[in-house]
């Protein structure tokens, strides 16, 4: 009887003592998992609250309007840049929306053969080639040609980064409107480009259009491709054979600068630049996902999984 | 009247026949593109290759004063690499902790700090570049570089030379800061995407959360996990900005990774730097596009071999889901 009874408190301790140490890995792991969120948003809240602080005493009327001073006078603005950071936006949509936009339809309505399957995936490898590249592409066609540096070579190599993203969201769209519309549109004896762009276009356009804003997002703060094609300048825009400047190109600049007054300025772009990119980022997504669209709860799932 | 009706018959397969060649051409403009670019870079690099020979990979001279013209890509071959690779030993396993959390945690708590891990994404290259350098690097070089380089520096080589925040360290870090949004969102995919049945069934046999995610998941996963991975790699490869303002600008011999406190330079920041000056003319510029048709040659690469396991893995998680 005794014996019997030792033997079970032991079994119950050793029981005791594993699925404690158990537990316990369980908690370390929770733990450490946590923490890694909290270190990846650390960044973010930091290069928020410093372009904040920084910017905010750089803005000014005169800031956002004129074109920069002598280096290192800490006068002037950056007109030119906003100014060419929305002409380049423009102009590269222009470009990039029309081809994405016909090739997402190309991949949703044509989409079921092997040259269709070849260009998702092409599409989706474009995506991640290196921006400078396409800077160089564009620098090698358009600017080595004509012979100067200009607007439309930013333009293009932009573009370039643009229409896959769309093409990819807009085939995604496109495939969220049900079979029995395009059916509906048939029986009604329409023509299939008709029944494409009054009846599928129509149903999905919340989802394009969130498509096209992403892609304006992500554009608006590259670089890299800017650097070769239109090259940055301290004036307003004067004609498309000629440099301009762009935001983030100017906050390049100006971070290369060694004086105090060139940073604040950058910091003061900066600001700029992430209002706009952020907005529209932030402002895409509560606006359409407070829409309690089925149609676009669906789409923001399955875009997601494309960007990627 | 039965000519009337062929004739309708007619216009409807001509107008659709327009429509359809069109939309294929803008399909195909992806791969025409592709083609256009490794031709351009190809047939713009030239000059280069005829002139160095295949010897421009290993060269390690940098050189485009006129008439002792040399060049070489080994440094800056060795840099991107080595920063990629830093990026992702501290990249990779925060994001896999952090699609852990979100994948598992209730969508009330998870959806909005993914939403917040995505928004890291969305912050322009240019714009790290700068916290980078007026923000982090001061932090980084006086709480963890300095202290390193006192306690080792003597005697490892990794912590040698003088720590001053423009480094390959430095510019590492960012890098991995900068990756964590796209490894993170397609981990948690895949993570996803493996079957509930598998989950409640590590659970059954009484495992803890940590236990299911070991017993269930990352076996499961392996293959997704990887292609998420090899899919920031490729991010880390090709970014310029940021890298470009952090990591020192050295060229030639001095561009070679001895030691995380040094200066080095990637494909793309010495594209950055130097492709506006370069002259068409001479054969630095050529040196340059050759660069650039390496790095497009890594990144197809890793892309494509990212893709294909990415894409297989969440094949996967359909069949199973018909099933």
């Amino acid at each position: 009887m005794n014996d019997i009874q030792t033997r079970r408190q032991e079994y119950r301790l050793l029981f005791k003592q594993n699925v404690a140490k158990r537990l316990l890995v369980d908690k370390i792991v929770r733990i450490i998992v946590f923490s890694c969120v909290i270190i990846a948003i650390i960044p973010l809240g930091s290069i928020l609250v410093e372009v904040f602080k920084n910017g905010i005493t750089a803005i000014s009327i005169e800031f956002l309007t004129e074109t920069p001073g002598s280096i290192g006078s800490g006068e002037g603005g950056i007109g030119p840049a906003i100014q060419g950071t929305l002409i380049i936006i423009g102009l590269s949509s222009l470009i990039g929306v029309p081809i994405g936009v016909m090739s997402g339809i190309f991949l949703s309505e044509y989409g079921d053969n092997k040259l269709a399957r070849s260009v998702r995936f092409f599409n989706d490898v474009f995506m991640e080639f290196p921006s400078i590249i396409l800077g160089i592409f564009a620098f090698l066609i358009i600017v080595l040609v004509l012979g100067h540096f200009s607007v439309w070579a930013g333009a293009f190599a932009l573009s370039l980064i643009m229409f896959p993203i769309v093409a990819r969201t807009t085939e995604e769209s496109l495939k969220m409107v049900p079979t029995t519309y395009r059916e509906a549109g048939t029986a009604l004896g329409l023509k299939k480009w008709i029944i494409t762009f009054r009846i599928v276009i129509s149903a999905a356009k919340s989802g394009m259009i969130t498509g096209i804003l992403l892609s304006v997002s992500r554009i608006g703060g590259e670089t890299a491709p800017l650097i070769m094609t239109i090259l940055g300048s301290s004036q307003f825009f004067s004609s498309m054979d000629t440099p301009m400047d762009a935001l983030p190109l100017r906050i390049w600049r100006l971070s290369l600068l060694p004086y105090d007054s060139a940073q604040l300025q950058g910091w003061g772009a900066a600001l700029v630049l992430i209002m706009i990119i952020l907005g529209i980022n932030l402002g895409v997504r509560y606006y359409f996902s407070n829409k309690k669209n089925l149609l676009f709860g669906k789409f923001i799932k399955q875009r997601s999984n494309a960007i990627k | 009247m039965n000519k009337v009706n062929l004739n309708i018959k007619q216009r409807k397969i001509i107008s659709d026949k327009i429509f359809k060649i069109g939309v294929t051409t803008a399909g195909a403009y992806v791969l025409i593109v592709v083609v256009l670019i490794a031709f351009q870079l190809v047939s713009e690099s030239y000059p280069v290759w005829e002139e160095e020979g295949l010897s421009f990979i290993t060269k390690t001279d940098w050189n485009a004063v006129e008439g002792r013209e040399s060049f070489g890509a080994l440094p800056y071959i060795l840099g991107t690499l080595t920063t990629s690779a830093i990026a992702m030993m501290i990249g990779v396993p925060l994001s896999i902790g952090i699609a852990m959390f979100i994948s598992d945690a209730p969508p009330k708590i998870g959806a909005p700090l993914g939403f917040l891990v995505e928004l890291l994404a969305a912050v322009p290259s240019v714009i790290y570049g700068l916290w980078g350098l007026y923000v982090f690097r001061i932090y980084f070089r006086d709480w963890f570089e300095t202290p390193l380089h006192d306690a080792f520096g003597d005697n490892i080589w990794l912590f040698s030379g003088n720590p001053y925040g423009l480094d390959i360290l430095t510019a590492s870090v960012i890098l991995a800061i900068m990756i964590i949004p796209t490894v993170s969102a397609v981990s948690r995919e895949i993570m996803k995407a493996v079957p509930q049945q598998q989950k409640e069934a590590a659970y059954m046999l009484g495992a803890t959360k940590w236990e299911m995610f070991k017993l269930a998941i990352f076996p499961y996963s392996k293959t997704g996990l990887i292609g998420a991975s090899i899919l920031g790699l490729g991010r880390a490869v090709g970014e310029t900005m940021a890298v470009t303002m952090l990591i020192g600008n050295a060229t030639g011999l001095g561009a070679i990774p001895s030691s995380l406190f040094g200066p080095s330079q990637t494909m793309s920041s010495i594209i950055a730097n130097e492709f506006v000056e370069a002259s068409p003319a001479s054969i630095h510029m050529p040196a340059l596009i050759g660069i650039g048709l390496i790095l497009l040659l890594i990144a197809i690469v890793i892309n494509v071999v990212a893709h294909l396991l990415v894409t297989r893995m969440l094949k996967i998680k359909e069949g199973a889901i018909n099933n």
